[in-house]
């Protein structure tokens, strides 16, 4: 071979050599960049769940304090006819009181009484009377039963107040000190699995503050948001990508609903407000006006998703669809949206997402009422997981703290949940063409 | 020997802009383009895309029971043409068709005919093969079933199984024919979206090179097929190969730069072309 091209080769190949180490360098610092960004933002995520998780885990342990009770007919059933309202509206604190008494007999001043029955919760009565309504045989035995502390036992119990410190800075004082490391030394005093902060609305009491009233309001929220706003997005993507004239009316609607992703969410508080409450008559303070102005901030979101879904799909395949006498409608159908549907649904998902984790426009729908009844439905006055956090996170008992970090736990669960089902969901519905 | 590998032998006599030039003044088509019967009959039609025209003022009819190829170098306006017998450009924004198309005496770019049955009447095999991401069966089974062609299950495989046959990939097939179509080699999800196209049984058949990515044995099937086809049907198809050309058409027509330079009967083209231009491509002087 003696043609030119033949000649040159071996110039060439030295070129290309020359210039391979470069183009590996090059390669391997964009490697070491990436792996760094990688590196610093798990570092950062890391970071944010060990404090949290650091903070919060203590809250899913709560202190309780075993007393032999006397479920005295005399306080619960006077008539002895086992009356259920008679029953429900009995003094049981009462009977949780005579407890105390009964195991400090040498109480007997009442400022020094009050400390004592401090150690309680007052949900002690809500206890007593369930464990009576579930069995009211009980009345008139005596049983051991673990009864919730107060939330200063509590924090002193997990270490949180420090018992060095001179009485005048420490929130438990040395009479109430004495007698919980009195039950301590009985073995009355132990932490039990915090049921109640899964199954309580919230309280003024941290003791008694559950995420379970928040955690229902945010269900209803996010399920309406859902309901709501993906057929929409869905329809206002394929009609603007595949059927809508691509003229300027189109363009200035893109322009619009590119403008309203970025529009802060405050303004769509401010909107639903005025529309929604003030105009529809939306009751306030309910999941459904929540999730109406929900929908509003997470429309954008998905539509911009599922045009770039739609984008993504190559055009042979509306070409074959239309070839053997599809109709528009049947393309869209049975061809284009199963295959633009992953990239759909991680928009919807990462919206969902959004709307979850949103407070600001909440507020100005009154969704942050102190609302201590679990809502039972989308029309219920209700409160949202964030929003919840945001108001613990506000209050000074010391109790709540743990909860706030246990909340945004809760909250971070669910977060992972649903990326997680974005991932199957796309595994699933993805497609080879 | 083939034309091609001949033409390669000999020295090239440069087609100068001169050339061009004369051709664009006497732009009308040598040779007969009216069918005696015709099916499609196309007149003075004008492509654009955008400002740039890709068709100018081509006459051609495509007749009853018959082959008509369509040959010419790379970006000649082959598949533009093509595409405008089943109104496929219309999915392209910007482009702009005008002219009489007629099927069977129906002007098809009337603004009241309804292109789906259009469509159905006349199948399009597309030059890249695009099966849908669905299974194998599903490929040929949903153009009859959208337009309900068969009355139960039975009657749909037995429909599926004999276009499968006629496109030559059923005995490949017949085993898997629950998997995804974009499974097959590029040759065989030719032969899929052929056997999708006549599960509809369309009146007239576009192929836009069905055979560039075929071996010698498939594409002898599917040249089979065609003939096979033209008794029934009427058949236009794009193609690079002369010889396929020659074998399986009776009409060819050469395309260059947009115009339809020459048509007519097949053998006449390839042995005594009248044309400068088409002399020039067949003997291999041009594309
Ligand atoms: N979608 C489009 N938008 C703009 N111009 C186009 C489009 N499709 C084709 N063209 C142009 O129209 C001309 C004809 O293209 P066409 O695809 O019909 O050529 P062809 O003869 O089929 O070529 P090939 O043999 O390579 O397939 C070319 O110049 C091409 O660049
Ligand atoms: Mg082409």
């Amino acid at each position: 071979m003696n043609s030119p091209i033949a000649a040159a080769r071996p110039r060439a190949i030295d070129r290309v050599n020359q210039s391979l180490k470069r183009r590996y360098a090059a390669e391997r610092r964009f490697r070491f960049l990436g792996a760094s960004a990688v590196v610093i933002g798990l570092l950062f995520v890391t970071i944010l769940f060990v404090d949290i998780i650091g903070k919060g885990y203590t809250a899913f342990w709560q202190t309780s304090i075993q007393l032999s009770i006397y479920f005295d007919p005399e306080v619960i059933d006077p008539s002895g006819e086992r009356d259920p309202q008679e029953l429900r509206r009995a003094d049981y604190q009462k009977l949780a009181r005579d407890a105390l008494r009964a195991e400090f007999p040498e109480v007997q001043r009442r400022q020094e009484l009050r400390e004592l029955y401090g150690l309680l919760s007052t949900g002690v009565a809500q206890q007593l009377a369930e464990r009576v309504q579930a069995n009211p045989e009980r009345i008139g035995t005596t049983e051991a039963v673990w009864l919730l502390a107060d939330d200063d036992v509590d924090m002193l119990i997990k270490g949180k107040i420090d018992r060095d410190l001179p009485e005048s800075d420490r929130r438990v004082k040395d009479r109430p000190l004495a007698w919980i490391e009195a039950l301590e030394a009985k073995g009355a005093i132990e932490k039990h699995f915090n049921t109640p902060f899964f199954s309580n609305g919230t309280s003024r009491e941290p003791e008694l503050a559950g995420i379970a009233g928040a955690l229902m309001g945010s269900f209803y929220t996010l399920l309406l948001t859902l309901l709501f706003s993906f057929p929409i997005a869905v329809a206002t993507a394929v009609y603007l990508e595949e059927f809508a004239p691509k003229n300027r009316w189109t363009d200035l609607i893109e322009v619009n609903i590119n403008n309203l992703a970025a529009v802060p969410s405050i303004v769509f508080g401010l909107l639903g407000l005025a529309v929604f409450i003030n105009f529809f008559g939306v009751p306030r303070s309910t999941p459904l006006v929540g999730a109406l102005v929900l929908t509003l901030m997470t429309l954008p979101t998905i539509i911009i998703a599922s045009r770039a879904a739609l984008k993504s799909v190559p055009p042979s395949i509306r070409e074959a669809a239309l070839g053997v006498g599809a109709s528009p409608l049947q393309t869209q159908f049975h061809h284009v949206l199963p295959l633009a549907m992953p990239g759909m649904l991680t928009g919807t998902i990462i919206g969902m997402a959004q709307a979850l984790g949103e407070t600001a426009p909440l507020l100005m729908i009154g969704m942050i009422a102190f609302i201590v009844d679990i809502p039972g439905g989308a029309t219920d006055a209700a409160t949202v997981l964030p929003v919840q956090i945001f108001l613990w996170a506000d209050s000074p008992e010391r109790g709540f703290v743990e909860r706030t970090s246990a909340a945004i736990m809760v909250l971070l669960a669910f977060l992972i949940a649903m990326n997680l089902t974005a991932v199957m969901l796309r595994r699933k519905f993805e497609r080879r063409w | 020997m083939s034309t091609t590998a001949e033409a390669v032998g000999q020295a090239k006599a440069a087609i100068t802009s001169a050339d061009l030039a004369k051709a664009r003044e006497v732009s009308a088509t040598v040779g007969e383009f009216r069918s005696p019967t015709p099916r499609m009959v196309c007149r003075n039609v004008n492509v654009w895309y955008a400002d740039k025209q890709a068709i100018k003022d081509v006459n051609l009819d495509i007749g009853k029971n018959e082959v008509v190829s369509m040959i010419g170098p790379s970006g000649c306006g082959k598949s533009t043409f093509l595409r405008c017998l089943n109104r496929m450009n219309d999915t392209i924004a910007g482009c702009r068709v005008s002219g009489t198309l007629e099927l069977d005496g129906v002007d098809i770019y009337d603004k009241r005919l309804d292109v789906v049955p259009l469509r159905a009447q006349v199948g399009m095999v597309f030059q890249k093969p695009n099966p849908f991401p669905k299974s194998i069966y599903e490929n040929v089974a949903y153009g009859p079933r959208i337009h309900g062609l068969t009355n139960d299950k039975a009657e749909l495989d037995a429909l599926v199984e004999e276009s499968l046959r006629k496109a030559g990939l059923w005995e490949e097939v017949k085993d898997r024919l629950d998997q995804p179509g974009t499974g097959l080699s590029g040759g065989q999800q030719q032969r899929l979206c052929i056997a999708r196209t006549i599960a509809v049984s369309p009146e007239v058949i576009l192929m836009d090179e069905p055979c560039s990515a075929l071996d010698p044995i498939a594409t002898a099937k599917i040249e089979e097929l065609i003939d096979e086809l033209r008794a029934n049907y009427s058949i236009a198809i794009v193609t690079h190969s002369m010889q396929q050309a020659a074998r399986v058409s009776q009409r060819t027509a050469y395309f260059h730069l947009g115009d339809l330079i020459e048509v007519g009967q097949t053998d006449q083209i390839f042995t005594n072309p009248r044309h400068r231009l088409t002399e020039d491509y067949i003997t291999g002087r041009f594309g």
